[in-house]
């Protein structure tokens, strides 16, 4: 069987978790419900981090599990490592006056 | 399905049968430890607390205290008080000998310092230990076991494998008429919502939300981003981006059964079912509030690696990230990253989780326990004065 490389959880999410190291310029392929998608990586992505699977457009909502996990800080391009560096947390934001 | 426990007065079930040295505020800790290293089976529960602390700050402390000693997993209990300190030495003996266990008490100040305490106390604690070696174990229905699920030092694995497999775990058990509690409130920010649905009630919905809402709204007074400190760095490094993805993770471990009501730090379910309690995402505080809430078996996820134990209750460690658990494999019971690469289904680990907990009720030593793990604290709401 071949390694698994990556982990879409809901239907509706815009990120894959990576389950193993996948090294930029690599096709990575996943499921998404019964379907398998293919999208080449622009950037490293350390296992259990999470890329962009759709290209997703700044202050856009970041979903995992069918559910919202923060904002985009900026545009994210499908393949790219969507992380702390480029998606906000929008829960408890004391920062925020 | 049954399990080998031990029965007290008060009709609980435990998994051990440990006496308690509780001392009442931090003063008394050295001599409940000294008292506590002479005995077997005596385990001491020292701590910070217990003095200058005021109104609900002091009753949670003193509650979580009583709630410690009426653990089913305590045969008798040896309370340990200074003589001057806030809680009240004799209220906490009483209220936990409302369960019919045996409960001495030993105040330093009386007795005339740390070695003649220290000697009541050993004199005090061997008596009853040799009274409880006489509850001889027998069996019961898994219906009487109470469950804490928790998860420390998450990654990705936590919420894609091993916080789904101790759901189905928690699932098994409660469908069998058991008890399972679930915490870590700031842990549920970004998932409230999902949790407020599964409540019994609209009431126990609301309740959800408020909690959730409370803990949000302390975080929000440090004027600062919850990020950092939760996520936590190592959460961070693991993958987990923002304390939303931590927290949709996070609920997994409460599988799907209905929520049957939010338990405050500490507080004991008054029916069995899955409960919510409300603690912080710390661990060993909120592990404490549910051993205090009367749970006798904790099952602890982790993605990163974590060493926890407990003083009262055997701890199951389980991952999902096989390099974690190649590399701590001395501290973690059970490795769930079969489930990662495709080879088991969530469902099935769940299965084999469910047999481990039931191994260990009936006398299995986890990990945590053989390596003398005993990792103990109580959660401050306030200052100390």
């Amino acid at each position: 069987m071949m390694q698994k490389q990556a982990v879409v959880i809901n239907k509706n999410d815009n990120v894959a978790t990576a389950v193993a190291n996948l090294a930029a310029g690599s096709p990575v392929s996943f499921f998404i419900g019964q379907d398998v998608q293919q999208i080449v990586l622009s950037e490293d992505i350390p296992v259990g981090h999470k890329f962009a699977i759709q290209d997703i457009a700044s202050n856009q909502d970041i979903i995992k599990y069918g559910e919202v996990i923060g904002s985009s800080l900026t545009a994210i391009t499908k393949g790219h490592h969507v992380h702390v560096h480029n998606i906000q947390s929008n829960r408890g934001r004391g920062d925020r006056k | 399905m049954k399990f080998t426990g031990y029965l007290r007065p008060d009709g609980k079930v435990g998994v051990r049968n440990y006496l308690a040295i509780i001392p009442t505020s931090v003063c008394a800790g050295v001599v409940a430890s000294n008292i506590a290293s002479q005995i077997p089976k005596a385990v001491a529960l020292p701590n910070q607390h217990g003095c200058c602390q005021i109104g609900a700050d002091h009753d949670q402390t003193v509650n979580t205290l009583i709630g410690l000693g009426k653990n089913p997993n305590i045969g008798a209990v040896l309370v340990v008080g200074l003589g001057c300190e806030g809680v009240p030495i004799t209220k906490v003996a009483e209220e936990i000998s409302k369960t019919g266990k045996t409960v001495e008490v030993v105040i330093i100040q009386e007795a005339g310092g740390t070695l003649k305490a220290t000697a009541e106390g050993v004199q005090k604690a061997s008596r009853i230990a040799r009274e409880i070696s006489l509850i001889k174990p027998q069996e019961f229905p898994v219906s009487e076991l109470s469950l804490a699920v928790e998860c420390g030092g998450s990654d990705f694995t936590s919420g894609l494998a091993s916080n789904p497999v101790v759901g189905i775990a928690s699932d098994i058990l409660v469908k069998a008429g058991g008890t399972s509690i679930l915490s870590e409130t700031t842990e549920f920010i970004g998932a409230e919502h999902i949790l407020a649905k599964r409540g019994k009630s609209t009431e126990v919905g609301e309740k959800i939300f408020k909690i959730v809402n409370d803990c949000e709204q302390k975080a929000k007074l440090l004027n600062v981003d919850i990020r950092g400190g939760q996520p936590t760095p190592g959460n961070i490094q693991g993958g987990i981006s923002s304390i939303e993805e931590k927290s949709l993770g996070c609920i997994y471990k409460a599988g799907s059964a209905p929520i049957e009501g939010v338990l405050a730090y500490g507080e004991i379910p008054q029916e069995k079912g899955l409960y919510v309690m409300d603690t912080p995402g710390q661990d060993i505080e909120s592990i404490t509030g549910m051993l205090a809430g009367g749970a006798t078996v904790v099952i602890f996820t982790t993605g990163r690696g974590t060493p926890t134990g407990s003083p009262i209750a055997p701890v199951i460690k389980i991952t999902a990230n096989a390099d974690t658990y190649s590399m701590m494999s001395d501290n973690i019971d059970l490795d769930a990253s079969d489930i990662i690469q495709g080879v088991k289904s969530i469902e099935e680990v769940g299965q084999e989780l469910f047999q481990e907990i039931l191994d260990v009720a009936n006398g299995k030593l986890t990990k945590a326990e053989s390596l003398g793990h005993h990792e103990f604290g109580i959660y401050k709401i306030a200052p100390t004065f």
